[in-house]
Parts: C-alpha cells; sequence; structure tokens
C-alpha cells in the first residue's frame, strides 16, 4: 500500500471540496472495495477523503418513492421495512450479494463504484486498459469464462460486478451527486458505461463528484420480482450471469415487465426490448423463452464465455418464472 | 471412578479447544521475539529466463528497511551445494529451488528478492519498489501441450518394482478386444492447499551456528533436517517448534523457498525474521494437486464381471524436481480384474513444484476409476453398487496377499442404508424435485495403512499428573487429542491428568505428520510409553514395598495421590515417596512396525454416497446429501474421527464442483489468485454429512488397530458426486470440476 493523507469530512461541499481540488484523492465510503485495491497497488489515491460521517445515510419516503442515502449500508437497505414493502427486488438482489460481513460495511454509493473482477485488472503485471490504459486488454486473448457478452470493446471486455445495480437499473433509479459545479440527477442506466476506447473510465461521474442518494421511484413490482443468480457455489461468488426479473400481472397477463442481467457487461444491462415482448403477454414458458431469446440479441462470446449465450437467456426464463410464482 | 472409564473411542472434546476457540494457542506466525523484526518476499513476473539485473536503491532507502537480499548478494548458503541429493526421498529426483543463488528463473512468482525492515507495512510497502530486469524465454504451463513430451519417472527407471513403474498383469490392454467396453480421458485441474493458516516463519539464529525456527510444518523432525542440511549444521543445532498447525493438506510437508529466504534473511540482518506468506501467495510457492490427464479402459462380461482395464496418467512435475504421487495404485488393487495396465508419466513444466494434497494421487485416480465403474455399470444397466459387489476381492489381486482387515462390504451396507440407495433409478434423468434433477452416485476410496517407527516419553510427576512428548505434530485432524486418550486408557487415569505436548523437535522422534499416519504410529508408541512407565513406577515402588517389585506390570494402578496395585489395593506407595530421590519418573520408548506390511496388505477403505440436485436450466449443482462410511480400524475418538470424515468430503465437494487454477499460458502465470476467483466450498455448499465407521480393529497394523483416516475421508468423493450428477441429468463430466458452463 503506497502512503497517503486520511482526512474526514464532516459536510458534504467539504468533501467535495477536498476531492476536487487534488486529482489523486479519493472518497472512502465502506472501504471494502478500495482498500483491497490499494493493498495490491491497484489504486493509488494519495489521500482518502472519509465520507462515513457525513449525513448521507437515511433510507425514507419521497412523495412517490424512495430514496437511499448514499451511505446507507447494504445491509440496512436489504432490511428495511420499506425496501422490502416497495422495493423488494432490491432486498433480493443486495442479498444475493458479497457475505453479511461485507454487506455490514458496504454503502450505496460505494456498491456502485465498484471496480471490476478481471483478473488481469488485479495483475499489475499483466496488461489492462482499464487499470492502465493503452497497455492492452489482458482478457481478449486470454482466459475470459467470467467476460461480457454484450457491450464490449476491444480495450476491454470486463464486467461489472455489482448485485444491487443490475435491480436498480431495472427499477429505472436516478443517482444523486453533489459536484463541484452542483448537483445533478443521472439516470441509473446512462450512470455506468461502456468501455468503448476509454475503459479506464466506470461511470460518468466527474471528478470531484459525490453521490448523495438514489431514487427509486414507486411502481407496481412489488410481488412478482425476483434476483436469479448463478454462481459457481451456493453463496459468496460473484455471478457468472444474473437476472433481475419484475412482473405487473393482471391475472396471467403481464401488464408491465421489468428486465436486467448481471455479468454480461461493463454496466448493468437492462434489456428494454426484452420487457416490450413480454407485454400483453401470458406469464407463461413460451412467453418467456421468447424473452430470453430478444434478450440475448447482439450477444457476442469470446473463447471461454459461450456458455454465457445458453446460461443467460436459461436464467431469465427461471427469473420470470420464480418472479411469476411470487 | 471416572479414571476407570474407556476413553478410546469415546467422543472426547479436543484437547486444545478451548485454547484454539479463545485465541490462547500460538500459531507461527505469532511469535513476538525481542528485536524482531519482519520479511516479505519479492516474486519473479516472468515463467522462465534469466534475471539481468535488480533495482533495490529505492527499497533500500525506504523507511524502516534494514537489508534487501536478492542472489547478487546473498551470504552463500554451505548446503547448496550438496542439496538434493538425499537418499532418504526416494519420491523427488532434483531437489527444492535454491533461493538467492544464481540468475534463472525457473516459474512464475519465484522469489528473486526478499526485503526486511522493522515493520511487516514497511517492508510490503518496500517490496513493490524492487524492480528486475529479465531476459525472457519460451516457457511451458501447459501439461495438455506438453503430452508428448511425458517421460516415466527417473524412481520407476531405476527400480521397475517401484509403485511409479508399468505394471502389468495378465495381458497388457486386454480391454481394448473386449467386446463391451469403454474409454474415456478425465481431467483434473492444478488444485491448491489453502488452509485457513498462511504459511509463516520466524527464524533465530541464536548463535552463529544455532538455529530456531518457529514454522509451519507438518513435520518438525524432517524441517530440522533439510534446514541443518542447508546450514551445514548439525540437526543438534537447529530447533523446529510448530506447537499449533492451522490446517495444512501436505503444503507443509516440504520445505518451500520463503523458509530459505526468512533464514537467509535472519542471517543477513542478524536478527530473528518473521516472514509471512501472502493469500496470493500461497499459489505459488508451497506447492499444489497437480494437474493430471488420465485415460481409463475397461472390458466386461455381459454378467458384470471386469476382464480389463488400463489406466494411464500424466501428472505435472516441475523442472527441477520430480515429483510423484500413487495416482494409479487405487486401480491396481480394488476390483479383480485378471488383466490390468498402469502407466504413469510426468511432463515438467515451468511452474513451482506441487505437493501432495489431502488424499494424494489416489484421490484423483479414483476420480477416473470411479467414474469408469459408474460408466460400466450404466453401459451393462446394472447398479453401480451390485457391479462393485460383483468384483469385490478378498485378497489383493496387486500383490497377492491377504488384506490385514478389509470391512469394505459393510461400509457398503452403512452407507447404502443411509443414502436410501434403493431410490437410486437406474435410467438418469429419471427423478426430480420441481426445478431440480435429482440423482445418487457412488465413490470408493483407499489409502494404505502406513506406520512408521515413533518415539514417546511419558513422566510422572508428584502430584499425580503425567506429561507425555513427542515431536509429531497436529495439523487439525486432533492428534493430541488421540493420544491423550490412548494414554488415560493404557494408564487408566482420567484424561484431564495428562499433558501431550508435540511440535517440537526436541522431543522423542517420529514422522511428519502426513499419510493417515500418525495415530497408526505415535499410538503405538505412546501405549507403548505408558507400559513402561507403569513398569518403571513399580520398580521404583518395588524398592519400597516388596509387593511390588513382584508384581506385573499390567496390575500397577495410578491413584490420586499414589500407586497401588489392582490384585492388591492394600499396597501403596504415595507418588511424593516414590519420587522423592528422582523428583520425577521418565521413560521414553520407541514403537516400530515389525514385517506384517510384507505379509498383509494393508489398507483403509470409504465409500461415499452422495445425492445431488441439478438445476435444469441454470446448471447449479447442489450436494443434498452426502455419507462417507470408512472402514478405518479402531475409531480412537468418534468426534475427532468424524470431524474428518466431514472435512475430507468438503474437500471432495470442493474438488467435484468448484476448485480450478487457472493458468494464463502467455504468461504463465495464475490468473486465479484470490479466493474470490478461486473457489472452495462454503457453508452453503456442504450439506449435513452424515459419517458411519465400521469401527473393526486391525491389529495387523498396530495393538491398537488404527488404519488411518485423513486421506480416504476425501478419496472417492469427487466422483461419488459426478456420478450422481450423471445420474441426475445423463451428462458424464469427465474434466472437474463440474461448474454449470458444463451442464447448461
Ligand atoms: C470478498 C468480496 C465479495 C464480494 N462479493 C460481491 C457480490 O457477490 N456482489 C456484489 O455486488 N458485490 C460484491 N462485493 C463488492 C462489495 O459489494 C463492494 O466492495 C462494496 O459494495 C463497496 O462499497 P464500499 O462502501 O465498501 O465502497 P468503498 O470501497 O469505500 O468505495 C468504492 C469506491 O466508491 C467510491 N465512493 C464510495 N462512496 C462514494 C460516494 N458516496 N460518492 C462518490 N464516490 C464514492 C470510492 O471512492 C471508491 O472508489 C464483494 C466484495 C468482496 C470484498
Amino acid at each position: 500500500m503506497n502512503q497517503f493523507q486520511y482526512v474526514r469530512a464532516t459536510k458534504p461541499q467539504g468533501a467535495i471540496d477536498a476531492v476536487a481540488k487534488d486529482p489523486t484523492a479519493k472518497f472512502i465510503a465502506g472501504g471494502t472495495n478500495l482498500v483491497d485495491l490499494m493493498k495490491r497497488g491497484i489504486m493509488t489515491p494519495q489521500k482518502l477523503v472519509d465520507i462515513n460521517r457525513l449525513p448521507l445515510a437515511k433510507i425514507e419516503r419521497q412523495d412517490k418513492g424512495l430514496r437511499l442515502g448514499a451511505l446507507a449500508l447494504n445491509s440496512a437497505v436489504a432490511n428495511d421495512a420499506l425496501v422490502r414493502q416497495h422495493q423488494p427486488l432490491l432486498a433480493l438482489a443486495l442479498n444475493a450479494g458479497a457475505s453479511p460481513q461485507l454487506r455490514n460495511m458496504a454503502t450505496v454509493g460505494g456498491n456502485m463504484l465498484q471496480r471490476t473482477r478481471c483478473s488481469y485488472f488485479y495483475d499489475l503485471t499483466m496488461p489492462c486498459n482499464k487499470r492502465e490504459p493503452g497497455s492492452g486488454c489482458g482478457a481478449l486473448e486470454g482466459i475470459n469464462r467470467m467476460h461480457a457478452i454484450f457491450g464490449a470493446s476491444d480495450k476491454c471486455i470486463a464486467v461489472h460486478p455489482s448485485d444491487m445495480s443490475v435491480a436498480l437499473v431495472a427499477l429505472d433509479a436516478t443517482v444523486l451527486v453533489s459536484g463541484p459545479k452542483g448537483d445533478r440527477r443521472i439516470a441509473f442506466a446512462d450512470f455506468h458505461r461502456l468501455p468503448g476506447d476509454t475503459p479506464e473510465k466506470d461511470t460518468n461521474l466527474e471528478a470531484g463528484e459525490l453521490i448523495t442518494a438514489v431514487d427509486i421511484p414507486d411502481g407496481p413490482f412489488t410481488k412478482h420480482v425476483h434476483y436469479q443468480k448463478v454462481r459457481e457455489r451456493a453463496s459468496y461468488a460473484f455471478a457468472l450471469v444474473s437476472t433481475a426479473a419484475a412482473l405487473d400481472l393482471d391475472g396471467n397477463t403481464i401488464k408491465a415487465a421489468r428486465l436486467a442481467m448481471g455479468g454480461v457487461a461493463h454496466k448493468p444491462w437492462r434489456l428494454t426490448a426484452a420487457e416490450q415482448s413480454l407485454v400483453g403477454q401470458p406469464a407463461t414458458e413460451a412467453s418467456f423463452r421468447r424473452a430470453a431469446e430478444v434478450a440475448m440479441q447482439g450477444a457476442k462470446a469470446f473463447k471461454h464465455n459461450a456458455y454465457k449465450l445458453k446460461l443467460g437467456p436459461n436464467t431469465i426464463v427461471q427469473a420470470l418464472r420464480t418472479a411469476a410464482a411470487a | 471412578m471416572k479414571a476407570q472409564q474407556k476413553q478410546i473411542g469415546a467422543p472426547m472434546n479436543r484437547v486444545d479447544g478451548h485454547l484454539k476457540v479463545t485465541g490462547a494457542a500460538k500459531y507461527s506466525a505469532e511469535y513476538e521475539l525481542p528485536g524482531l523484526v519482519y520479511a516479505v518476499l519479492v516474486g519473479s513476473t516472468i515463467a522462465k529466463g534469466r534475471l539481468t539485473s535488480i533495482e533495490a536503491k529505492a527499497a533500500e532507502r525506504a523507511p524502516g528497511v534494514l537489508a534487501v537480499v536478492t542472489h547478487y548478494n546473498s551470504p552463500k548458503v554451505p548446503g547448496y551445494d550438496t542439496a538434493g541429493k538425499d537418499p532418504s526421498q526416494p519420491a523427488t529426483v532434483g531437489g527444492p529451488i535454491k533461493i538467492f543463488n544464481d540468475d534463472k528463473i525457473r516459474f512464475n512468482d519465484q522469489p528473486i528478492a526478499v526485503v526486511v525492515a522493522d515493520s511487516w507495512e514497511r517492508a510490503r510497502y518496500a517490496a513493490r519498489l524492487i524492480k528486475a530486469q529479465y531476459a525472457k524465454e519460451a516457457h511451458q504451463t501447459n501439461l495438455e501441450d506438453n503430452k508428448p513430451q511425458a517421460f516415466l519417472p527417473t524412481s520407476a527407471k531405476k527400480n521397475p518394482k517401484s509403485p511409479m513403474a508399468d505394471y502389468q498383469r495378465g495381458q497388457a490392454d486386454a480391454y481394448k478386444t473386449g467386446a463391451i467396453k469403454i474409454e474415456g480421458e478425465y481431467v483434473i485441474p492444478t488444485e491448491m492447499h489453502h488452509p485457513m493458516e498462511m504459511q509463516s516463519i520466524t527464524a533465530h539464529w541464536e548463535a552463529p551456528d544455532r538455529l530456531t525456527l518457529y514454522d509451519k510444518t507438518q513435520g518438525t523432525l524432517a524441517t530440522r533436517r533439510d534446514f541443518a542440511k542447508e546450514w551445514g549444521l548439525p540437526e543438534a543445532n537447529v530447533k523446529v517448534i510448530a506447537t499449533f498447525v492451522g490446517g495444512a493438506f501436505g503444503n507443509a510437508l516440504h520445505s518451500w523457498p520463503h523458509e530459505s529466504a526468512a533464514i537467509i534473511a535472519a542471517k543477513v540482518v542478524n536478527r530473528p525474521v518473521k516472514l509471512m506468506l501472502t493469500r496470493e501467495q500461497m499459489f505459488t510457492q508451497v506447492g499444489y494437486r497437480p494437474y493430471t490427464w488420465q485415460k481409463l479402459g475397461m472390458s466386461a462380461t455381459p454378467d458384470g464381471k471386469i476382464t480389463a482395464i488400463t489406466h494411464e496418467s500424466i501428472g505435472q512435475t516441475s523442472t527441477y524436481e520430480e515429483f510423484t504421487e500413487s495416482t494409479l495404485a487405487q486401480t491396481r488393487m480394488m476390483y479383480a480384474s485378471p488383466n490390468l495396465t498402469t502407466r504413469y508419466r510426468l511432463a515438467a513444466l515451468d511452474i513451482g513444484s506441487p505437493i501432495w494434497m489431502r488424499g494424494p494421487g489416489e484421490a484423483t485416480g479414483a476420480f477416473a476409476l470411479e467414474s469408469a465403474m459408474d460408466e460400466m455399470a450404466h453401459l451393462l444397466n446394472l447398479d453401480p453398487l451390485e457391479f462393485r459387489l460383483r468384483n469385490y476381492t478378498d485378497t489383493d489381486p496387486e500383490k497377492n496377499r491377504p488384506w490385514s482387515t478389509k470391512f469394505l462390504k459393510e461400509c457398503y451396507k452403512l452407507g447404502a442404508d443411509r443414502i436410501g440407495w434403493s431410490n437410486r433409478k437406474l435410467k438418469p434423468g429419471s427423478l426430480r424435485d420441481g426445478e431440480w434433477l435429482v440423482g445418487y452416485g457412488m465413490g470408493v476410496g483407499t489409502f494404505g495403512a502406513h506406520r512408521g517407527g515413533a518415539h514417546a516419553s511419558a513422566q510422572l510427576r508428584p502430584d499425580g499428573t503425567v506429561l507425555m512428548q513427542c515431536a509429531t505434530t497436529d495439523i487439525g485432524p486432533g492428534t493430541g487429542t488421540a493420544m491423550t486418550q490412548i494414554a488415560a486408557d493404557t494408564l487408566g487415569i482420567a484424561p484431564e491428568k495428562i499433558t501431550f505436548e508435540l511440535g517440537h523437535s526436541d522431543y522423542p522422534q517420529a514422522g511428519t505428520q502426513g499419510g493417515s499416519s500418525t495415530v497408526n504410529s505415535v499410538g503405538p508408541a505412546v501405549q507403548q510409553a505408558c507400559l513402561a512407565l507403569k513398569d518403571k513406577l513399580r520398580e521404583l515402588a518395588g524398592a519400597q514395598n516388596p509387593t511390588f517389585a513382584s508384581a506385573k506390570k499390567e496390575d500397577v494402578t495410578l491413584g490420586d495421590k499414589h500407586l497401588s496395585l489392582s490384585s492388591n489395593t492394600a499396597a501403596r506407595v504415595p507418588y511424593s515417596d516414590l519420587l522423592k530421590q528422582a523428583g520425577a519418573a521418565t521413560v521414553t520408548v520407541e514403537a516400530k512396525p515389525g514385517n506384517e506390511g510384507q505379509q498383509y496388505s494393508m489398507y483403509s477403505f470409504s465409500v461415499h454416497f452422495a445425492e445431488v440436485r441439478v438445476h435444469e436450466l441454470t446448471g447449479e449443482v447442489r450436494v443434498s446429501k452426502l455419507v462417507s462410511c470408512a472402514d478405518a480400524g479402531t475409531i480412537i475418538n468418534e468426534k475427532t474421527a468424524a470431524n474428518q470424515m466431514k472435512g475430507g468430503a468438503v474437500g471432495g465437494i470442493g474438488m467435484a464442483l468448484m476448485e480450478h487454477a487457472r493458468i494464463d499460458d502467455r504468461f504463465g502465470r495464475y490468473v486465479t489468485k484470490d479466493l474470490a476467483d478461486y473457489h472452495v466450498p462454503v457453508h452453503a455448499d456442504a450439506p449435513n454429512i452424515e459419517v458411519a465407521f465400521v469401527n473393526q480393529p486391525d491389529l495387523k497394523v498396530n495393538a491398537l488397530g488404527t488404519k488411518g483416516i485423513g486421506e480416504i475421508a476425501t478419496i472417492g468423493v469427487a466422483p461419488a458426486i459426478a456420478n450422481a450428477v450423471f445420474n441426475a441429468t445423463g451428462k458424464r463430466v469427465r474434466e472437474l470440476p463440474i461448474t454449470p458452463d458444463k451442464l447448461v
């Protein structure tokens, strides 16, 4: 780990100023991702601005939705009565991630900003454009069984590892940020980005911008929801593929649907066309299968992840099945 | 009276359990010595080539740094010249890598420097400042690519009778002409040990020629021997302390570069040096279960008698050491096949040396053999248990000798009842539980009931307590507990009165803890030491009371405060009188096996039954029930023995379903470098594992009747699961692990 300065912010503006002024500074929340990366020398901030004392941990009702403070703990959100009542999908996704110990430390803002788990990103001696722009993508011709099937570029084929974000993109959440240039709102679907030629940028957040909260509008998705996460062991592993599914049913007819996948792209992957294909259809295996086919259009596999072309749609079907039966 | 209760077999709690759960047990990384400093290893970033320069200035100038040692400035290690010529290690050829000795790189992450600083954090920081330049050479890290270059191990070339040599009974490769035959290739990828406790060592030169090591090792004496030799010292000058070992599956059966590095560093700074490996370094520094390719062909008669088996294997070794293991042993002796051929080969890769990992070799081989048994049973439309019974053998078909004992049929019965084997359907894909396909499978394991010579001492103290000592280690199975139980029964006193000390090279000699041999070897030494102590006490008492002089040692009774005789309770000598002159009565004995091993084939046996559920859409596999039954001779402690079986079974689940160390061959580097990438089972992956023992003594192995448990707990588990997956889905996976991508 490199040497660094540590400051504790007491006001959001103080935190923003500290980071905006110093390009080598970073916010630290739960630290469960940032500290790991620092120990390995992958991230080397010269200054850590501790935001844990900022009053941003509330989970509350807004007029037409829920507001999650950026510092609300993953465990607090997952166990919150309002969340469970209004957005049960989010609770399911959170509980599918990491372990209880980590969820007790991890925050909403930090979870969104956790970095990829690509092995090449993690090894300082190997090429990785995300870590070291211009060094090449180790995974492209390397071991890429965990990697993207959507939206990858020849610069980067890594995936975003967050489970929570898959539910949030499905639920049409909005990210609230404050920065040196003031406050702004970013649609969750626009928050993370595709790698393109600049994979070093995971998100559209600008230097010094602090996430203050995430808003989730109320919707009809309070019952028929499911988060299906497929992994190589029963718990405590990142997804091979995951699907967040939410249905609004009228009898057996689908009035509205939400679908998003994790483990398949550089960002949580919303499946709007597949959602559309479900509207007005009966909640049957055949409809789910068709939606899964629509969802997979444009998917492209690399040497070791072709299984995702089959596991992906199967996971969607399984998520929809379970959501419909919930 | 409590003391009269039989302790052997009882589910006694671990004698060190309290120390372990309260944190009072001291592991190798927890010794604090005056003047202690910290060392961190720097590894190469190429797999093969030469170091052309090491830039260490920045590290040397970093705060708190005391030294940076590389091959440029390392003191000469006297034993390097003679290393690798140890006749007591016939299994290996070549020798451990001699670090800081030359500029040659033999594997990725080979230590090229060690940084010593006044704190671990500072040493770690400085280690990152070191930059090396290399002249790279083309490396080989892929076994599949190197199969054509595979060779017969040197030990087999030298000795055609070696278990590594080609073996044949009946006709060679006779299965090929059989009418009913199967043939398949099987792959086990590299697997890592990863016990909870990572390897660490504190090296302390107490004098220029006296070395003390607080080390994570499975053998205090083996470690003492290796480093005495490396430094040209008499063994008496080297002390190795491993009082507690936080799990080891073979990774501490060998002396490794980090140990040499700590000793060299301590010499350079002339202070005690602590070196702790990181989890990442555990992938590259302390061995692994080697990647192994196997091919197995089998033929049988229509009524289910095996007529021939050919089993071939190519295992991975390093370029500087020939590592071999008994991959093909179980195939030669398990089933009564008249024609049998085995061929074992090695491929040398530019990766650090492998090392035995729990159920070494046999666990790898059993995956192929026991999968093939299932495949043949399926082809014959026979129940796999029935197929095994039809090929059961009451004598060892390899050595043509009787078994010392074999209660495998009894294991089959115990396990089949408990798993509900009668629910199994012959036709795969027949059973369902909602979205989950359900299947049943079995796998058999065996491992030699090895016994070596061992010493133990016993001392009676004036307060009536007994201190016993032995150099053996306890890597987790509960050796101290089992030995206390044996001593309690032999002495006829309560276990609370006995302290069993182990893990110190100054204690009476015993072998390394490995190969399921500790209870078999040390158990008899403890038993005999206790009998010898009784005799000694009888003799001492005889000087004061003639009734004792003529009594038999078996008759001697140890009371709370005095010695008496079971035949004559009136005859009493208080310990205070007895020990007045000597202070304490001490005996040391050696117990050695006789030639039973030449007359009988001695093996432990196990069978594992698995019930699995495979998700019809996602291909996820859950082991919903696992039953492990063992014929392991006398069970000394029902609780710790069952604990061993369960741990081994969990290891088997890992092997079957998730463990896979992957290398990117372009770089010759692992891409799985932490426990997020290299998966081992979590609690949710382990069902409630049921264990049953036949518990019949094998008095040919030793007077206690034990045969060993550690290895058979794992051997056969992976094929049981793979066979259950086949039964559930009709999909035969011959390349482990069985991950969802292979089943969707
Ligand atoms: C072993 C392990 C397993 C895991 N498994 C999973 C899993 O299965 N699924 C999953 O989804 N996740 C998993 N995780 C990741 C975990 O969810 C993240 O580490 C965690 O959510 C990060 O939150 P944090 O508050 O600790 O972030 P930090 O580590 O504190 O910060 C992460 C990043 O976010 C920035 N940041 C934090 N808060 C703000 C803010 N308010 N505004 C702007 N920037 C901010 C920091 O500067 C830093 O760059 C796992 C982690 C570990 C260690």
